[in-house]
């Protein structure tokens, strides 16, 4: 394909000129290029779509235009004039408002302060003018075709009437370049509609605005230009309207994936765990899959879908309403993770520091904690066993550490994720549970983890592995189940699947 | 180092850095030691009557039954928890025995009914805690005014005395020369708080929860079970002190251990345990104690008023406290 490497252009995108650019930014973190020299123009009176997988740098890209993050290289541009963002108020000053995924509003607060807090015009005395607040409020909202009045507090409003107070809080501060991140992931269709006639007239008033969304119906509904980032590279830009969807999956997914994170051939033996049907009140529905002795089942979707909620309660820390779970032809009833453990299921969280690992504690101890059984006597610790039992498993990983008794707080992202990986196979487990196990760690960390995978598959180990990143679902699944809304939406074997299924899939595009 | 002579991915990891020695040259308890050093000499100079077995020995009292308390309270605040109610659960307690020897109750039926109520108290703050899931600290605010409360309907301002002869041997009696039962007892606590929070499993897991309770949840720790069984100790321990302390005054009145909660806390801050939870140790608890007895007991042999007494207390937390953070932050402003 002649697109893999560079960047199609369509030429004349547009008769006016650009009332922000983004000229050559780059964002470095310790270990990570977010962004790598990328370059993006919005127009006024048009939309253009962000899109590109799970860490391309969106948000990287939101935070640098929002004064959150300043960028190591490049240049934005107001008007054609270079400005910096000092701060997120020098950003507000600039014209530029976002719209967030989560935007943080405040329950016990009323609507109007809400919209105005931390910019409420001020009365004669340096008082808050409530009045005008009130009639402010008001016109905003109307703005947006709703009649809320300003003056109830926010925790009385539904979901998608809160989504309005956020709106009409980010155009309080009277924006001309509008950023939208994900605004639709939590609305139903009849919202979704509501919001897309407040973005056209957004776009009546001239405002450019930019709409950042995995959606592609909703993308081509919305959108008339489009940028694709991938890997912290913008890949590629253009009119929607010229450009087949089929491309844009293309340019997001990129390169030659099975080539990247080669799995070892391992021999699938028979049915190890068997789900079947399992529910949960609110976060999935009818889940039911089988896995096998040495097979690396790779479970795809997007943020929301379900994915980490459903391997929590294969884990015991929730409960499922309904459902059966059978292991090596027995069923077995998961009431906490110590029962989990005990029948030799665990689970890697995706959040290592919060959920995974007691940081100010020594790596030895974190180690050995759900194996104290084993290295204790009759409840008694054992520092010997224990160091032995951590030795073990940290030659095994290759940790690097100054010691086996320094917190593990002090150790690099990828280390402290083989203190996770260790301290569960150090239980000597029939089914790891990954979820995203690479996400927030370097490129180089990334092939010795993938590689720890492939061999753990080929000793026998059964793995769910949770990940949005296509290249790693891709390169390293026997299966893949994708996963939407809570449901499963389809079963992929390794062979025969492309990431443009995946994504579409996902999605919920035919 | 050696660093270039070997290859450092396939160096072995050190089990420890540094010597046994220059490792505990470090902590905490080095530097509490020496400030109870310190003022048993500025005590010893300031005083001839305090170099006196007997004296020293009396000091003592002036700490045990808090103390006892404060290894329970020290396991519950390295869990991320606290107990507000331990003085109440006393005064509860004593109440509960005052109204048995009444009615004719003998001292090992006595003991039972003190010993009984604390677990009880400890039961139900457990209960609130971990198994209704509401924050201690409220919780224990609460239960801290109910206990008293209680203690206050049946006493109104009336006291019980008339405990039986052989009861004033726990807060009297001594196992030998000027060897109290009380710090007997204390001493033995100290060791057996010492094995369960440091080798135990269950003192593991009371570090893990501390340090990261969703982590403690996501390793198989039962955290509630966990800390039920804090809560459970701490009563215990609060009726053990209200057994002594009863004993050793020979009367309840409602208003008997007033305020030792904060005294309590004040010992376990004080012994090292971060407030915040995840770290401490029972030896640093035992030193404070000494401490906190030491500089109590020094004052009183100089007649310092109890007021004044209690701003010296409250001047030694905050110094001992803010020396260490102060010092790591000019340090690193140094390498910075």
């Amino acid at each position: 394909m002649p697109l893999r490497n560079q960047p199609i252009v369509t030429e004349s995108i547009s008769a006016t000129t650009a009332i922000l650019e983004m000229r050559g930014i780059s964002q470095i973190f310790p270990g990570v290029k977010a962004l790598d020299q990328v370059s993006i123009s919005l127009y006024p009176g048009q939309v253009t779509a962000l899109i590109g997988e799970n860490g391309a740098g969106k948000s990287t890209l939101v935070k640098i235009l929002t004064g959150i993050y300043r960028p190591n290289e490049g240049e934005i541009l107001i008007d054609g004039q270079a400005v910096t963002f000092a701060s997120a108020q020098a950003a507000i000053d600039a014209g530029v408002t976002a719209i967030h995924q989560e935007t943080v509003l405040f329950d016990e607060l009323t609507v109007g302060e809400n919209i105005f807090l931390g910019h409420a015009p001020r009365g004669r005395f340096g008082t808050i003018d409530w009045a005008s607040i009130h009639a402010r409020s008001r016109d905003l909202l109307r703005q947006l075709e709703s009649d809320i009045d300003p003056k109830i507090r926010l925790k009385d409003l539904s979901i998608a009437q809160r989504h309005l107070v956020a709106i009409a809080r980010a155009l309080s501060v009277d924006a001309r370049i509008v950023i939208m991140d994900e605004p639709t992931a939590a609305l139903s269709r009849k919202e979704i509609d509501d919001l897309f006639r407040i973005v056209e007239g957004l776009k009546r008033q001239g405002k450019a605005i930019l709409f950042i969304s995995h959606k592609f119906d909703e993308v081509y509904e919305i959108a008339e230009n489009f940028a694709v980032f991938r890997d912290g590279k913008a890949v590629g830009h253009g009119r929607l309207k010229e450009t087949p969807q089929a491309e844009i999956v293309r340019l997001m997914v990129g390169r030659d994936v099975h080539d990247v994170f080669p799995k070892l051939s391992v021999e699938i033996g028979g049915t190890v765990l068997a789900v079947q049907n399992y529910c949960h009140p609110t976060e999935f529905h009818d889940i039911s899959f089988e896995l096998k002795r040495g097979e690396i089942l790779g479970v795809y979707g997007l943020i929301g879908a379900g994915r980490s909620e459903l391997c929590q309660s294969l884990f015991g820390i929730t409960r499922p309403s309904s459902g059966r779970l059978v292991l090596d032809g027995r069923p077995v009833e998961i009431r906490s993770s110590a029962d989990a453990i005990a029948a030799g299921i665990v689970y890697v969280p995706e959040e290592r520091g919060r959920h995974g690992l007691a940081l100010p504690m020594p790596i030895f101890q974190n180690m050995s904690l759900p194996s104290l059984a084993r290295t204790s006597r009759a409840g008694f610790l054992s520092a010997a066993n224990e160091l032995k039992l951590a030795r073990q498993y940290a030659e095994r990983l290759d940790l690097r550490a100054a010691a086996l008794s320094v917190p593990v707080g002090t150790l690099s992202g990828g280390n402290q994720q083989k203190v996770v990986i260790g301290k569960w196979l150090a239980t000597q487990p029939k089914v790891i549970i990954l979820d995203e196990p690479t996400k927030g760690i370097d490129i180089g960390s990334k092939a010795a983890v993938h590689g720890f995978i492939s061999e753990l598959a080929s000793q026998g180990l059964s793995i769910i592995m949770v990940s949005s990143e296509l290249p790693e679902i891709l390169g390293m699944s026997d299966r893949v189940m994708v996963m939407r809304e809570g449901l499963q939406a389809g079963f992929f074997e390794r062979a025969g699947a492309t990431a443009e299924q995946l994504v579409r899939a996902a999605t919920g595009n035919a | 180092m050696s660093d270039k002579t070997v290859n450092p991915a396939r160096r072995a990891i050190p089990d420890r850095l540094g010597t046994p020695l220059t490792r505990s040259l470090a902590s905490w308890e080095v530097l509490l030691f020496g400030v109870a050093v310190l003022i048993f000499m500025a005590n010893s100079l300031a005083s001839p009557y305090f170099l006196d077995a007997w004296n020293l020995s009396d000091a003592t009292f002036n700490f045990t039954e808090k103390a006892m308390i404060a290894f329970a309270m020290a396991l519950l605040i390295i869990a991320g928890e606290i107990d507000l109610s331990v003085a109440a659960i006393i005064a509860l307690a004593s109440t509960a025995m005052g109204a048995a020897a009444q009615a004719g109750v003998d001292t090992p039926g006595l003991v039972a009914i003190g010993i009984g109520t604390g677990l009880a108290c400890g039961a139900f703050n457990g209960f609130l805690v971990a198994g209704l899931k509401l924050p201690s600290i409220v919780v224990t605010i609460g239960t801290m005014s109910l206990f008293r409360g209680i203690s206050y309907l049946v006493l109104g301002d009336k006291a019980y005395g008339g405990y039986p002869e052989s009861f004033a041997y726990f807060g009297q009696g001594y196992l030998f020369w000027v060897f109290s039962f009380e710090f007997g007892l204390f001493l033995t606590c100290a060791a057996l708080f010492a094995v369960l929070l440091h080798r135990t499993n269950f003192g593991r897991q009371v570090f893990v929860i501390g340090n990261n309770e969703f982590a403690a949840r996501f390793s198989g720790v039962p955290v509630e079970r966990v800390k039920f069984i804090l809560f459970l100790l701490t009563g215990l321990m609060s009726g053990i002190a209200s057994v002594c302390l009863t004993s050793r005054l020979g009367s309840t009145r409602p208003s008997i251990a007033q305020g030792w909660e904060l005294e309590v806390v004040t010992m376990v801050v004080l012994g090292g345990v971060s407030i915040l939870g995840g770290s401490g140790t029972i030896l640093g608890v035992v030193i404070a104690a000494f401490v906190m007895g030491l500089v109590t007991f020094g004052l009183g042999l100089l007649n310092v008023p109890g007021i004044v007494m209690s701003i010296f207390v409250g001047l030694l937390l905050i110094i001992t406290i803010a020396l260490p953070i102060l010092a790591r932050r000019i340090k690193q402003a140094r390498k910075s």
